[in-house]
């Protein structure tokens, strides 16, 4: 879909001369997009995935996902470990929450109030764990929710900030106890 | 030019390789230990075991070039970028399937004492009898009895942790105290024992990791990071106990990047007289003599290069003369079992990451007891809390999911059975004619499969697991099974077995090879059936016995 709404827009960019002004506008009615094309991710692109993994996993009494810096860490593991198909799933859904949430709500995800934000992602997640996908082997939909869930859980609790601030980090135990007592509050191990 | 030589040549440098240079050395015969990878040393080379997990590129998680990379080494857990030099570089050194087959091979100083579970146990009698007993392959020709006093021997010294538990189908070992089990783990043990009335046992695993100090080892500081290497030589590698022995003595020349083409025979005195090495990084020949050569160098190539060696006399290669070099492979067949959950215990937790599990010996087949297969398993598992990877699906994002996740999770407990293969005689290796390694040897031809024996016990080891769980009050008791490719266990065994008698096997009761008597193969090669136990521990009784015959035999010059 963004291929072709790309390649639409390039069209028109042809036939206007390279002028860009105002092009977005006359194709879909929107202000322009700010897509994320392959696996370039701009400064910008990474400050929505860091509000994203901060919606995910906000500051409360210890730093949320952005202060572990959950955006550069998104754009590495899907790189690295993540096939192209799982890329272009990944991309083309970051997309789609752009642009989807700004028909909804009005405004930028970057920006907008947390409230809105946080609902915004709880009714993506929502949908996800009710999909019902026509094959069993099938993923549910829409995918990128389920991956920013699991890119952010993991990258914020193997962090420095998550591992020794928000969960119990012990390099070296020196000991092992089978049985002790878990007082309310405690935390668990970082690993 | 003469060849260098020496009293003793020991092909290898694991668990078994090592065991045979420290104790040829400590008896004063001049070693040199050939290894056919690069060195690898103790703490200066543990370069992953203490990085913090931000520092782990991609968190324990696999990249897309790593998989693509290793089709072989991606089919199990064994792949990770932290330890991925201590695994057998793939494409240089192929092998073929014939058979589905997983091998897991680790071509460095150490070999796999690196990597291996360290689970510890000894065979029993009754392992060392059924052979006999039921007319299978051939009998081992020695007894529990006479391995005893080299169990104790080696234990001792590599230090094995355990609960001394009174069990003759597990004898107990010289332990160092054994590692506790946690509260659920207790209480579901007490209720196992009142409801099989003492027949079945949940024990608390024996590995070889010291819970008390030995010469230049620290000790186990529940890290539960062994596979990574142990800066506080925590667990039984070569590099912490056995090659600093070696090295002490003096006696000790350690050849890395020496790959061992095949060994020197001479038909007249019946006898190899030396080994011929391919420098793995020169390309160049070399030949060194010795009086007596131990092949430890893992099974299967142990295996291959009896395979490779006197081929003019014997068309099968050196100790094949019997017709089973290269038959009689075995593993453990696994990847099978249940899990479960358990209520209650919300307010208990444990400290330290204990780099063991429990274990429970094998209940079946005994006591007049017939199932429709002869042998049978046992289980390793362990009960844990859940920590931030679970999942909470029912949690809404921000801090309601955040909170939950810094909190422990549920308790759940989860058994893996490890089931006995027979020795079958078609179930072989061998030199494959067309397939080459990056140094123009003769790669492997796996042939094996598990027959209806283990297909048969596979169904008690899911269906026992289960009712175990239950019994010990677990909840929502879930079956699994994986699937099991031959060789997947890491426990590959058999190929150059023992025996009383060298019409039926390559190896006599000491270890020596029928047709060359001043050839030893103690690693797991020698095995002439497989028991249900993580077979570590017995290569080294094996190979330690082995040891003080050789010596005894030079010094009586009968070799």
């Amino acid at each position: 879909m963004t291929m072709n709404r790309r390649d639409a827009l390039k069209s028109v960019i042809l036939m206007m001369g390279g002028t860009m002004v105002g092009a977005t506008a006359i194709l879909t009615g929107c202000a322009p997009e700010n897509q994320i094309e392959g696996l370039n991710f701009s400064p910008e692109d990474i400050a929505f995935l860091d509000e994203l993994g901060d919606t995910i996993i906000p500051e409360t009494d210890t730093p949320g996902a952005k202060a572990a810096g959950i955006g550069q860490f998104m754009v590495m593991m899907v790189k690295d470990t993540y096939d192209a198909d799982q890329q272009k799933t990944f991309v083309d859904g970051l997309n789609m929450i752009r642009k989807d949430f700004k028909s909804e709500k009005g405004t930028d995800f970057v920006g907008a109030p947390v409230e809105d934000r946080l609902a915004y992602l709880n009714g993506l997640y929502e949908q996800y764990k009710s999909s019902e996908p026509q094959e069993p082997s099938a993923p549910k939909q829409p995918q990128v929710i389920n991956m920013l869930r699991d890119l952010t859980v993991l990258g914020y609790f193997t962090s420095e900030i998550g591992a020794t601030q928000a969960l119990v980090y012990v390099e070296s135990p020196g000991r092992y106890d089978g049985c002790i007592d878990l007082k309310p509050g405690d935390r668990a191990y970082a690993i | 030019m003469a060849n260098q030589s020496y009293d003793a040549i020991v092909v290898g440098s694991g668990i078994s390789g090592g065991w045979a240079a420290k104790e040829l050395t400590e008896k004063g015969l001049k070693v040199l230990l050939l290894e056919r990878g690069p060195d690898v040393e103790h703490v200066k080379d543990y370069d992953t075991a203490t990085l913090p997990p931000w520092e782990i590129p991609h968190r324990g998680r696999r990249t897309i070039e790593l998989i693509e990379n290793h089709p072989n080494l991606r089919r199990d857990y064994v792949l990770n970028e932290l330890n991925l030099d201590w695994w057998a570089h793939e494409s240089d050194s192929p092998y073929v399937e014939e058979k589905p087959f997983t091998w897991f091979r680790g071509y460095q100083v150490g070999g796999r004492s690196l990597l291996w579970g360290r689970q510890s146990y000894r065979l029993a009698d009754i392992d060392f009898e059924a052979n006999a007993k039921e007319g299978i392959a051939v009998d081992w020709p020695i007894r529990y009895k006479d391995l005893a006093p080299w169990y104790s021997y080696v234990e001792k010294f590599a230090g094995v942790s355990g609960n001394k538990d009174g069990l003759d189908i597990l004898p107990d070992g010289e332990f160092m105290p054994p590692m506790p089990m946690n509260c659920v783990e207790k209480d579901g043990a007490e209720k196992i024992k009142e409801h099989y009335k003492g027949a079945r046992h949940w024990l608390i695993g024996r590995p070889a990791n010291i819970t008390q100090p030995l010469p230049g080892r620290v000790g186990c500081q529940y890290r539960n990071k062994c596979s990574l290497g142990c800066p506080f030589g925590g667990y039984f590698s070569t590099q912490a106990s056995t090659l600093p022995a070696a090295k002490a003595t003096g006696n000790l020349t350690l050849r890395p990047w020496s790959i061992v083409r095949r060994l020197i025979y001479d038909k007249d005195t019946q006898k190899a007289t030396g080994v011929e090495v391919l420098d793995a990084e020169t390309n160049q020949t070399v030949e060194y003599d010795a009086k007596i050569i131990f092949l430890c160098a893992s099974s299967f190539n142990s295996t291959a290069i009896l395979m490779r060696s006197a081929t003019d006399i014997w068309p099968g290669g050196l100790g094949s003369s019997s017709g089973e070099l290269g038959h009689n492979v075995m593993d453990h067949h696994f990847r099978l079992g249940a899990r479960g959950t358990i209520d209650g215990y919300e307010d208990k937790y444990y400290f330290g990451r204990r780099p063991t599990g429990l274990y429970i010996p094998r209940f079946r087949n005994l006591n007049g007891e017939k199932r429709d297969y002869v042998r049978g398993f046992g289980y390793q598992g362990a009960a844990s809390r859940s920590g931030w990877s679970r999942d909470v699906a029912e949690l809404n994002f921000g801090a309601p999911m955040k909170d939950a996740l810094t909190q422990p999770g549920p308790w759940s407990i989860g058994f893996t059975a490890f089931g006995e293969i027979l020795p079958y005689h078609d179930n072989h290796i061998r030199l494959s004619d067309t397939v080459k390694d990056k140094w123009g040897m003769e790669a492997l031809v796996m042939n094996a499969e598990i027959k209806e024996n283990e297909k048969n016990m596979r169904k008690d080891m899911m269906a026992d697991a289960a009712e175990m769980l239950e019994v010990a009050g677990f909840k929502d008791v879930q079956t699994y099974d994986s699937g099991y490719t031959f060789g997947q266990g890491i426990h590959e065994m058999g190929t150059a077995r023992m025996g009383r008698d060298p019409k039926t096997s390559v190896l006599n009761g000491n270890n020596q090879v029928w047709d060359a008597k001043n050839v030893f193969v103690t690693d797991g090669a020698c095995m002439t059936s497989a028991a249900a136990q993580n077979p570590s521990l017995t290569y080294m009784a094996l190979t330690a016995r082995a040891a003080a015959f050789a010596v005894d035999e030079l010094n009586k010059r009968n070799l």
